[in-house]
């Protein structure tokens, strides 16, 4: 309480120092790059998922990722669901019993265990039996499964302090859930040259969205795009195609957009049940407020 | 009140029957429908029926839950995946039991800053606020095993740290911390063994919120609420019935709550958790941040403020422990912050250091994290063992009414003549 002139001063030194003091964080120099948000159709309070864009998304899967990654928590019934891609049964049917990564069963009646084709209710592999497997390819790294890869990343605040209860409230208010998306649309869309003086490891590239840099997956998509949507695929142009012409941007969102249905599938319903529940919670305390009035009136409080 | 005389009044020849075998519609209706409230609550008030609202739900969710969890390092993060994905409205229960710990908190929280505003702690209500504290505690490890329940890194990581906060007791008797953190584990490391046992503790300790609640109930009905002006009921014209006055106001704040709620369900249902918990739980990778859940932050802060494991682990512990004594710790003669010129910027003060530590609690701790998070973490405490002690002597608290219901109608409304507005009133009984 009673403190002496020159404490007191040291005291507030040290005050008016850790304020001009940069946050460390960004004192140790840009680790955390700022990562631009994406106009999601899937975004916000009231956002629900394009099924053309998931249809053009599991394309990008299944032409560009697939060769290294799986995703294990989706089976292929679950692109016939509504909600998600909506594929024709029949369709993902075939394409079951075509996937080129074979589903191990057994054992069989002679106690060995064989490869069968896909069916309906397995789920989507990768082409690795196990994590040694896809180690051993990758030089020791692990190319993830996707299935929940959106929901599991996110994007790590750079705002200084004073925002940052400002950015909560928007993002509260606006229903902000997309980090994990606008990351990996920042991972795919992040390869460049390394900056002068950073030198790569063996087998690495440079990636500005992703943590240190420094990523052992190649530059999945081709800048000039890798996915041709206007092509079937046997490669033939379709007769009269409007949709979206390919480029590395358009690939990368769909792929995106696709990998985050298969994050959060029940999305679509979870947002019109959301609707419906705030409606009738909206119109009930509505309601009560008015009988609490009503009661109240009679006594002044 | 203990004092209050029974008015249930059975109508059928079965409610009498009933009634002198097993009173147990005469308590109800005495606690609950006649049950004298003071007038001038505000919807401060209405959190404690929130808080039995949240602690229901997440009973009723958390037995769902259990019906298709699984506690095993192997099958835990499928089976919350097999929920999420495949179980009906899966997603539903989950969010709903995942956001209710936070809004669980959230209610908690508001619940026993307004008792701190209006000096709810002073007596005769030192044991209802006592149990407050108890229940508290018992909420913050039921969450904290809940969140190792989905078995991912965070929830992995979040326990190895956490149950390794005994080992600093070997500082204290060697080989002592050590023995309690293995006993806590069940093994030399967190495992499967110990996912098993939290799940088994996650699911007991609710039950006993349970029976705090009801002694947490039961003390209340005994002291009587409290209420704004913290002055205690004297008069009829005091009080209302807490049917339909009461329980009206109490549904309004329970409905627009559960706006607040629902809109974190269903609309941003992960906001509150970590990206790092949707990935499985790898005891060979540690996550660059180990962060707890939001509602442990500003003690996660006080625990990392302090430069010696120990002495932070004291900290932590302390910083709660401390709520215990705020009935003898605060020297005011009147209850209300109201009426308290001086306290009222400490009371703010402290508000915000909490907020802060809260902040802090999410940053690393390095650099000037660490200096804030000492200077919030002394005043913290400084708060209960100086300012409430000092404030309380020294301080002239201003004019207050002489009973709640002149603060309701104004001086010459109140004493003990008919108050103006009270003819119309029901509270003439
Ligand atoms: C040639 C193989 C290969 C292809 C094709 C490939 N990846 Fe990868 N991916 C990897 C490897 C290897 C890693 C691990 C990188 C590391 O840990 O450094 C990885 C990592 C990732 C990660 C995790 C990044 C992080 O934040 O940890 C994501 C997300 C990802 N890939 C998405 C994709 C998507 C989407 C596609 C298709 C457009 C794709 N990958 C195509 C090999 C591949
Ligand atoms: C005081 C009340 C309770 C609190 C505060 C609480 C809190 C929590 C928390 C924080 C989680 C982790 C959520 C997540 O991140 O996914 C959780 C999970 C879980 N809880 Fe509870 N819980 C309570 C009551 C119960 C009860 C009574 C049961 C069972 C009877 C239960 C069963 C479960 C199960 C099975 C999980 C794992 C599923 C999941 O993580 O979504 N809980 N709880």
């Amino acid at each position: 309480m009673f403190m002496t002139k020159s404490s007191l001063r040291a005291v507030l030194g040290a005050v008016t120092l850790a304020l001009l003091q940069p946050l460390p964080a960004e004192a140790a120099g840009g680790d955390h790059i700022s990562i631009a948000k994406q106009p999601w159709s899937f975004a916000g309070f009231s956002g629900q998922y394009d099924k053309e864009q998931l249809q053009r998304g599991f394309r990008v899967y299944r032409d560009v990722c697939k060769a290294c990654h799986g995703m294990k928590r989706i089976a292929f019934r679950n692109l016939v669901q509504p909600g998600g891609p909506e594929f024709d049964e029949e369709a993902v049917k075939a394409l079951a019993a075509s996937w080129d990564n074979k589903i191990t069963d057994g054992p069989n009646e002679k106690g060995k265990m064989f490869e069968r084709p896909a069916k309906l209710s397995d789920p989507i592999l990768g082409p690795h039996k196990n994590e040694a497997e896809a180690r051993d390819t990758f030089n020791g790294a692990l190319p993830p499964d996707l299935s929940i890869i959106v929901k599991a990343r996110t994007v790590e605040p750079t705002a200084p302090w004073y925002t940052h209860i400002f950015l909560m409230a928007r993002d509260i208010l606006t229903g902000y859930q997309e980090a994990g998306a606008d990351y990996l649309y920042a991972l795919l869309m992040g390869y460049k040259d390394p900056p002068a003086g950073v030198t790569l490891g063996d087998g690495m590239s440079y990636n500005a969205a992703f943590p240190g840099h420094q990523i052992a997956m190649v530059q999945p998509i081709q800048t000039e795009g890798s996915v041709d949507y206007s092509k079937d695929d046997s490669g033939k142009a379709m007769a009269n195609y409007a949709g979206p012409k390919m480029s590395m941007e358009q690939n990368a969102r769909d792929v995106t957009a696709f990998l985050a249905w298969a994050a959060d599938p029940s999305l679509n319903d979870r947002k019109r049940i959301g609707w419906q529940a705030m409606l009738y919670l909206l119109v009930t305390t509505f309601l009560l407020y008015l009988a609490k009035k009503r009661i109240w009136a009679r006594v002044k409080h | 009140m203990s004092n209050h005389v029974s008015t249930y009044n059975p109508q059928s020849r079965f409610a009498k029957w009933f009634d002198e075998r097993l009173p147990i519609m005469r308590l109800v209706h005495d606690s609950f429908v006649d049950f004298p409230t003071p007038r001038n609550l505000n919807y401060l008030w209405t959190f404690g029926g929130i808080l039995s609202f949240c602690l229901v739900a997440q009973i009723l969710t958390g037995v769902m839950l259990a019906m298709h969890y699984q506690p095993s390092a192997e099958g835990a993060f499928n089976s919350i995946e097999h929920i999420r994905r495949d179980v009906n409205f899966g997603w539903m229960i989950r969010n709903f039991h995942a956001v209710g710990a936070s809004m669980f908190f959230v209610a908690v929280y508001i619940h026993i800053f307004r008792g701190l505003y209006y000096g709810s702690y002073k007596a005769p209500r030192e044991i209802l606020w006592i149990l407050g504290v108890l229940i508290f505690l018992a909420m913050m490890a039921t969450a904290f095993m809940g969140y190792a329940l989905p078995w991912g890194q965070m929830s992995f990581w979040g326990v190895t740290v956490i149950t390794n906060l005994f080992s600093s007791l070997d500082g204290i008797i060697p080989g002592f911390g050590t023995a309690i953190v293995e006993w806590l584990w069940g093994g030399y490391s967190v495992s499967g063994t110990t996912l098993n046992r939290f799940f088994s503790l996650h699911y007991l300790l609710p039950f006993v919120i349970t029976g705090l609640v009801i002694l947490h109930v039961w003390a209340l009905h005994v002291a009587g609420q409290n209420n704004p002006t913290g002055i205690e009921l004297q008069h009829k014209s005091d009080s209302v019935p807490m049917a339909p006055y009461a329980v009206m106001k109490d549904a309004v704040g329970m409905f627009a709550f559960l706006i607040v709620f629902a809109w974190f369900v269903f609309f941003l249902p992960d906001y509150l958790g970590h990206a790092d918990n949707y990935i499985e739980a790898n005891p060979l990778v540690t996550p660059p941040h180990i962060v707890p859940e939001w509602y442990f932050l500003p003690f996660y802060a006080i625990l990392r403020a302090i430069p010696s494991k120990l002495g932070g682990v004291i900290a932590m512990f302390g910083s709660i422990l401390v709520l215990f004594f705020v009935s003898w710790l605060d020297t005011s003669r009147v209850r209300s912050t109201k009426y308290r010129p001086i306290y009222r910027w400490f009371f703010w003060l402290f508000l915000f250091s909490c907020l802060a530590l809260g902040y802090l609690g999410a940053k690393p701790a390095e650099g000037v994290y660490v200096f804030w998070a000492r200077v919030f973490t002394a005043y913290y405490f400084a708060h209960f063992l100086i300012v409430m002690p000092i404030v309380g002597l020294i301080e002239t608290p201003s004019k207050m009414p002489r009973s709640i219901t002149e603060s309701v109608l104004g001086p010459g409304g109140g004493g003990a003549g008919t108050p103006a507005g009270a003819a119309a009133a029901p509270e003439k009984r």
